[in-house]
């Protein structure tokens, strides 16, 4: 990776950042002993705490599943941080907990079974855990948009898809009638979807499974949240219209200074779109870091496993496809082990007598979590 | 994003906007028997509200001059009236008029009653589960166990010298007590649809945007669910006017001279063997009212479900 490169992401992950200077000075002409004049500090002073904080700060999230089995740990001592107009990617085998993070997010985990036991989510300032099932209602939607993996079923076959993208923006922003629909129409076309005006009164079924995921991304973006939570966006839709999907959600992205939560097991998908990413595995995070560290520096034979099975083009026809030998650990037990252990070809004794915690690489923002890559007492090379 | 109209976009958009509601209707127009169904319906909607205009005899009026003349009942086609008359010299056809009126209101009212109370009881008990479904079902299954018949009579005797026993000639009461024992089906019915449409994903795509519980059920769930609550009532139609033509048979509900078709038959079966279109006539109207509303009713629940065609 080159210089010009990383420069050119730090200006794309953080566009807030960089309007910053403009804005920390109070003229010196306005008097704090005027009305307008204490407005406009406030107005300076939650500028300057709003680009202080992270947009997200998720710690020690953990959500559990009660069922007639016992506890299952799905989500285990997650912790993370997200950016003002940053994109991370959560990658990770089916089951990992990639999904119910998410929903833990907006609190939408369904209760019972599910039950957010312990962790602190703080949006924009905001503690999530503490607000009231109403003014949690008020943050969905209009400050955190969510979009699902199957446009096939997440649209009401029974209402215009005209409504259902009117109806956050009547919601959330108080739009009349009028106005919302207005709305939806410059959104629609913003999505991409021709002759938007004329396509208002129809229904799902009329539209591909590309144009319902674009409808679907409309409606998540219609009160322009901080947040976008896409769940496996593409993952129901062929390999030709996934690319469109994720530019859509790009450029948008880039065009409103929405950050994204991109959860995929899709590595070349993280590759292309994140920022940072995730890599999750048995309900924790297993490995942290910038897209590129990460990708030229695996420290987790989990996540060379991963990349290790993505199939090349300049392989040899007919050569097998590499898997992850195994199956991901019941997430019913608790374990005092690496949770990766017993797949993995490189574990020693401790990898299955202690548990590793998140620990440095080679730089502060690349975490993993192994004994075998912990810099001097690790023995894998 | 630069957005290009082809041509093929053009066509898209030019087709009208082809809803459920469209499809299921072109569906219905292709079925012939719920098409007869229908336009029997509408005919009996047409006779009850403006029959009674347009014939020159009164359902209570005796016509005086045939009972001097003949000391009896006119048959069918004599005198000008075309049905003939009862043996009051009441004419046949006015009054099977006013039964077909009394018919068509018990079908609006009763079916009125069970969307009323079917419907919320069972969105209630269907979306929150659990204690409020428990309650809201053990009600119902009460209410479906205790016999009907006696609970219309206790209702009818109770009330008798109230207003509310007197209302509409005293049909309010009877139209009230059908529909309080016959909401039961739709509150199960729209429980079961209920439960399996609030996992569906659009109904947590719902959720993820904020849309609040009340508004999910009203405008996510119900237009989800309002085929099958259709297909029911219109079935439910032909057991209410079943129901009010037996009370009028063992003489429970219009005051006399209306002439509810329930009445009708019990003064035909009484003159059968001599006045046979006494019995004939409203028996043909009640049958075929029946009919109508069940073709039409298999007809609406083809044309909205179409997976269930041929099974059943």
């Amino acid at each position: 990776m080159t210089a010009t490169d990383d420069d050119r992401r730090v200006e794309a992950g953080s566009p807030a950042v960089a309007e910053l200077p403009d804005a920390q000075k109070l003229p010196e002409a306005v008097s704090l002993e005027t009305e307008e004049g204490r407005r406009l500090a406030s107005q300076l002073a939650d500028e300057k705490a709003r680009h202080a904080r992270k947009l997200l700060e998720v710690r020690d999230l953990s959500t559990r599943f009660y069922t007639k089995d016992g506890e299952v740990r799905a989500v285990d001592r997650v912790s993370f941080e997200l950016d003002y107009g940053e994109t991370l990617g959560l990658v990770g085998e089916s089951g990992c907990g990639k999904s119910v993070t998410a929903l833990s997010l907006t609190r939408l985990v369904p209760d019972p079974p599910g039950k957010i036991v312990s962790g602190e989510i703080l949006f924009d300032g905001v503690d999530v855990m503490k607000l009231s099932n109403e003014e949690m209602r008020l943050l969905r939607g209009k400050r955190i948009g969510f979009i699902f993996q199957d446009p096939m079923t997440s649209l009401n076959p029974t209402l215009s898809i005209g409504f259902q993208i009117a109806e956050s923006a009547r919601l959330h922003l108080g739009l009349s009638n009028r106005a919302a629909n207005d709305r939806a129409v410059e959104l629609l076309s913003k999505v991409g979807i021709p002759r938007a005006r004329d396509r208002m009164g129809d229904y799902p079924h009329q539209f591909s499974g590309g144009m319902r995921q674009r409808v679907m991304i409309a409606i998540a973006l219609a009160c322009d949240p901080m947040l976008l939570l896409a769940d496996e966006p593409t993952t129901a839709l062929d390999v030709t219209i996934q690319a469109q999907i994720l530019e859509l959600i790009r450029s948008l992205s880039e065009e409103f200074g929405t950050a994204v939560i991109l959860i995929t097991h899709d590595l070349g998908i993280a590759a292309g779109m994140c920022h940072r990413v995730n890599v999750m595995y048995a309900g924790q995070i297993v490995e942290t870091g910038v897209t590129d560290d990460l990708f030229d520096n695996p420290q987790m034979p989990y996540a060379w496993g991963l990349l290790d099975s993505l199939p090349r083009l300049d392989e040899q026809r007919g050569a097998k496809l590499r898997t992850i030998e195994g199956m991901p650990p019941d997430l019913l037990s608790r374990v005092e082990e690496c949770r990766f252990s017993p797949r993995c070809p490189y574990s020693r004794d401790i990898c299955h007598a202690e548990e590793p915690e998140l620990s440095e690489r080679d730089s502060p923002e690349h975490l993993a979590r192994c004994f075998g890559t912990e810099p001097g007492r690790g023995w894998i090379q | 994003m630069a957005v290009e109209s082809t041509t093929i976009d053009r066509k898209i958009a030019e087709r009208p906007p082809a809803s459920l509601w469209r499809d299921a209707l072109e569906r219905l127009l292709k079925n012939r028997l719920a098409i007869l169904g229908g336009i029997i319906v509408i005919l009996f909607v047409l006779l009850a509200i403006f029959g009674p205009f347009i014939t020159p005899y009164g359902y209570a009026e005796t016509d005086t001059d045939l009972i001097r003349q003949t000391r009896g009942p006119a048959n069918p086609g004599e005198s000008g009236h075309l049905l003939g008359t009862d043996i009051l010299g009441r004419d046949l056809l006015s009054r099977i008029m006013d039964g077909a009126r009394i018919s068509m209101t018990v079908a609006l009212v009763v079916q009125a009653t069970v969307l009323l109370i079917g419907v919320p009881i069972g969105a209630l008990a269907g979306w929150f589960g659990g204690r409020v479904d428990n309650l809201l079902m053990r009600l119902t299954d009460i209410t479906y166990a205790f016999p009907d018949l006696l609970f219309i009579i206790l209702l009818t005797v109770v009330f008798k010298d109230t207003w509310f026993g007197g209302a509409v000639d005293g049909l309010l009461l009877v139209f009230v007590a059908i529909g309080i024992v016959s909401w039961v089906g739709v509150a199960r019915l729209v429980r079961g649809q209920m439960l399996s449409l609030k996992e569906t994903e659009y109904v947590e795509a719902a959720r993820a945007i904020g849309v609040p519980d009340r508004k999910i059920v009203t405008r996510h769930l119900l237009p989800n669910a309002i085929g099958p609550i259709i297909v029911a009532v219109t079935l439910g139609i032909p057991g209410a006017i079943l129901a009010e033509a037996l009370l009028a048979f063992i003489g429970i509900g219009a005051n006399v001279p209306r002439a509810s078709w329930g009445t009708l038959i019990t003064e035909g079966q009484i003159w059968m063997s001599s006045e046979p279109h006494l019995l004939i006539f409203p028996a043909i109207a009640i049958a075929l009212a029946l009919l109508s509303f069940t073709f039409l009713g298999d007809g609406l629940r083809d044309a909205l479900d179409p997976k269930l065609k041929g099974k059943q």
